[in-house]
């Protein structure tokens, strides 16, 4: 990790916001797409360093605030059926379903456990072979690997009590969902380095082509996000909209190439309910039939009924990059991480979150 | 994609019973010790340790239970941290530790031997410390009613000093003092719980920190308070003495220290090292001028802020590339069971 402090270096981060001050001729608005650089952007106060004629808008990265509402419900229905054990990432548990969160009902007697690994699910799985154990499989391309390397060995393990309830989404349908949008005001992307790590960016080149925006692979220090800004910056400048990779040290074209393979043979892409954007075609993945066994909707019977929402939280237009969280007039009165409105409040890839935590620059 | 559908979430219905955040020393466990404890029981003091005359003798006071999982980490034991989170809590009020009682709860089926190790460990931190540990209470709970054992200590010291510690003595021009590297105690945990591995083991800063703590008062540093590092990190501690001081405190991200494994570790897990929980650090506010002497008295001892001025009781941050920030209160539990 020592190779941290030089993408951490206040003389490298002050000169490249000088050279985007420099090249820069007039306002340019670019989407950082993942909701862990929105944390670093804010955090690192990365958006002081930059003239205000660049403006960063904030994307749907951030995987538990996307989670529909019913699904969070399903799992909360699971995690109180008697024999059941629900894990998931931690992150997944404070966030509101329609009714209640994960760790509100575990205080009700719900059964519920943090874990770091789909892994350690499994683990679980063998350990506790009197319980189910279902997995709430959350996240973008890159914890989908994971995800199938602990089916394949509750598979190999004959594990009768392991099974996954899949929220997995994917980066690059919700990406032309947006851009296509009427309402899209983004110039420029930075895509998410670390998705990009399992997935490579081939899948990005006809984007950057179709909607006529640079997409900068970056990553999630701050020097490493100001030379994507820079990059992204340079080629609007330029007129030019094509994918490059700032975060060449982890991704490479093609992705890694055996977790690719092995995701494509367990799982199928879904058409998949947004929360806060609505159902957007072949963006999610679930199990492939051969695997379904190990699916969680099929081995219980769920409820699928729709759910409403309430109409006073802005979530879905801060996802899309149409809001920013101090727009919403609920922001830190009526919606704090406490008592959310909304998921984006919550989650540490969450931009409200972000904004709720670092974004006070002045007492 | 013209069609979005704009919606959130109804407001929770479930908030009348405890969750793990009302442990985790946050805004929620803020929340429960201001609106329930104090509003019920009214304590006199805020602090960690109360202060009390009697007999002539002016004495310090405190008590904390300890629930940490596993009850063996790299570093120390629930016994030895039982025993220094009680004596901490006494150096933090500038007290002498004389005495304490300790409490415990196990849970039926556990180990003799393990109990025997707990035990020994906390009479060989007692020694070290030159603390007496001179009554106790023991209960056994049924089998799952309890995980192992929980142990409470109670202490009594006697103040070392005529003046009076306390976070709203914090003022304008003092200097923070920061006693060593932050974040070691939470990622032990942590990572023995989770069965982690590093590059090397992070060992836990568990420790006594009173002969440090009295020795800036010894040395006649202007000490105004001092709180140790426990759940909330070094954040948490600095915010609640800007609070109740009703002064802005300017900390420098670049000058306060934290290992190379455990900024390894806190990265992986998503966490923020500022608010990783100690048990052996501990910050000391001190008049303007005395930082770097009192630095120098602390193994490890670095200034890492000042207070600038008072107004708003808040604390910001000059981050690693210089731009600043507000630090708040921590929402929801970090890590459970720390201590």
């Amino acid at each position: 990790m020592k190779h941290l402090d030089e993408y951490r270096d206040a003389g490298r981060a002050r000169a490249l916001a000088a050279e985007i001050a420099r090249v820069m001729t007039r306002p340019w608005r670019i989407m950082e797409i993942c909701g862990g650089q929105t944390h670093a952007i804010l955090r690192f106060g990365i958006d002081q360093l930059l003239p205000p004629e660049l403006e960063l808008v904030h994307g749907p990265g951030c995987p538990v605030c996307v989670t529909p509402l019913e699904l969070i419900d399903r799992a909360i229905a699971l995690a109180r059926m008697p024999g059941v054990l629900l894990a998931s990432f931690g992150d997944m548990l404070r966030v509101p379903g329609s009714g209640t969160d994960l760790l509100a009902a575990r205080a009700r007697g719900a059964q519920v456990a943090v874990v770091y690994s789909p892994l350690d699910a499994a683990r679980l799985a063998e350990q506790k072979q009197d319980r189910q154990i279902v997995f709430f499989a959350v996240g973008f391309e890159t914890t989908v690997p994971g995800v199938a390397l602990a089916v394949r060995e509750a598979r190999r393990l004959g594990l009768k009590n392991f099974s996954i309830l899949s929220a997995h989404v994917l980066v690059p349908p919700a990406l032309r969902a947006i851009l296509g949008s009427p309402q899209s005001r983004i110039q420029g992307v930075l895509a998410a380095g670390h998705v990009c790590t399992v997935e490579g960016f081939e899948d990005y080149e006809p984007i950057a082509r179709d909607y006529g925006v640079p997409v900068v692979v970056t990553g999630f220090e701050p020097v490493d996000l100001l030379q994507g800004i820079l990059l992204c910056v340079r080629q609007l400048e330029a007129g030019r909209a094509v994918v490059e990779n700032q975060y060449a040290r982890a991704v490479r074209r093609e992705g890694n190439r055996e977790a690719r393979a092995l995701v494509r043979a367990m799982f199928e892409p879904v058409d998949r309910k947004w929360r806060g954007i609505g159902v957007i075609p072949l963006s999610g993945l679930a199990l492939r039939p051969e695997w379904r066994e190990f699916d969680a909707e099929q081995r219980f019977s769920l409820s699928t009924g729709e759910v409403q929402e309430s109409p006073e939280c802005i979530g879905g237009l801060v996802l899309q990059g149409a809001k920013k969280p101090l727009e919403c007039p609920a922001f830190g009165e009526h919606c704090t991480p406490e008592r959310p409105l909304g998921a984006p409040m919550v989650s540490s890839e969450g931009a409200c979150a972000a904004y709720y935590r670092y974004g006070r620059t002045h007492v | 994609m013209s069609d979005f559908a704009l919606f959130c979430p109804a407001p929770l219905g479930e908030r009348e019973r405890v969750l793990m955040a009302h442990g985790g020393g946050g805004r929620l466990m803020r929340e429960l010790i201001e609106g329930l404890f104090a509003a019920r029981l009214k304590p006199q003091h805020e602090t960690d340790a109360a202060t009390l005359a009697a007999g002539g003798a002016r004495l310090a006071f405190t008590t904390d239970s300890f629930v940490v999982r596993p009850i063996f980490f790299p570093g120390g034991d629930i016994g030895s941290l039982a025993v220094h989170g009680t004596v901490n809590d006494l150096a933090m009020a500038g007290a002498e530790p004389v005495a304490l009682s300790a409490a415990f709860i196990l849970e039926e089926g556990l180990e003799m031997e393990t109990l025997r190790r707990v035990v020994d460990s906390m009479a060989q931190a007692a020694q070290r410390a030159g603390v007496r540990i001179v009554t106790g209470d023991t209960k056994v709970v049924e089998r799952g009613h309890a995980d192992q054992i929980y142990i409470t200590t109670t202490g009594i010291g006697v103040l070392a000093h005529d003046g009076e510690l306390a976070p709203g003595r914090a003022a304008p021009g003092d200097e923070v003092v920061l006693s060593g590297d932050i974040g070691r105690h939470g990622m032990a945990v942590m990572s023995a719980r989770e069965g982690l591995t590093f590059e090397s083991e992070i060992v836990s800063d568990s420790a006594p920190v009173h002969r440090e703590a009295l020795g800036l008062l010894e040395n006649g540093v202007r000490v105004h308070c001092m709180r140790d590092l426990t759940r909330g990190g070094l954040a948490s501690a600095v915010i609640e003495i800007a609070r109740a001081a009703g002064v802005r405190v300017e900390l420098d991200e670049a000058r306060i220290p934290v290992r190379e494994d455990v900024r390894a570790a806190c990265e992986l897990l998503g966490f923020d090292p500022l608010y990783v929980a100690n048990e052996g650090r501990f910050v000391a506010f001190v008049a303007a001028g005395e930082g770097e002497r009192a630095a120098a008295l602390l193994p490890g001892g670095a200034v890492i802020g000042k207070v600038l001025e008072t107004g708003a009781g808040a604390v910001t941050l000059r981050s690693l590339i210089g731009a600043a920030r507000v630090l708040d209160l921590l929402s929801g539990e970090q890590l459970p069971r720390i201590c």
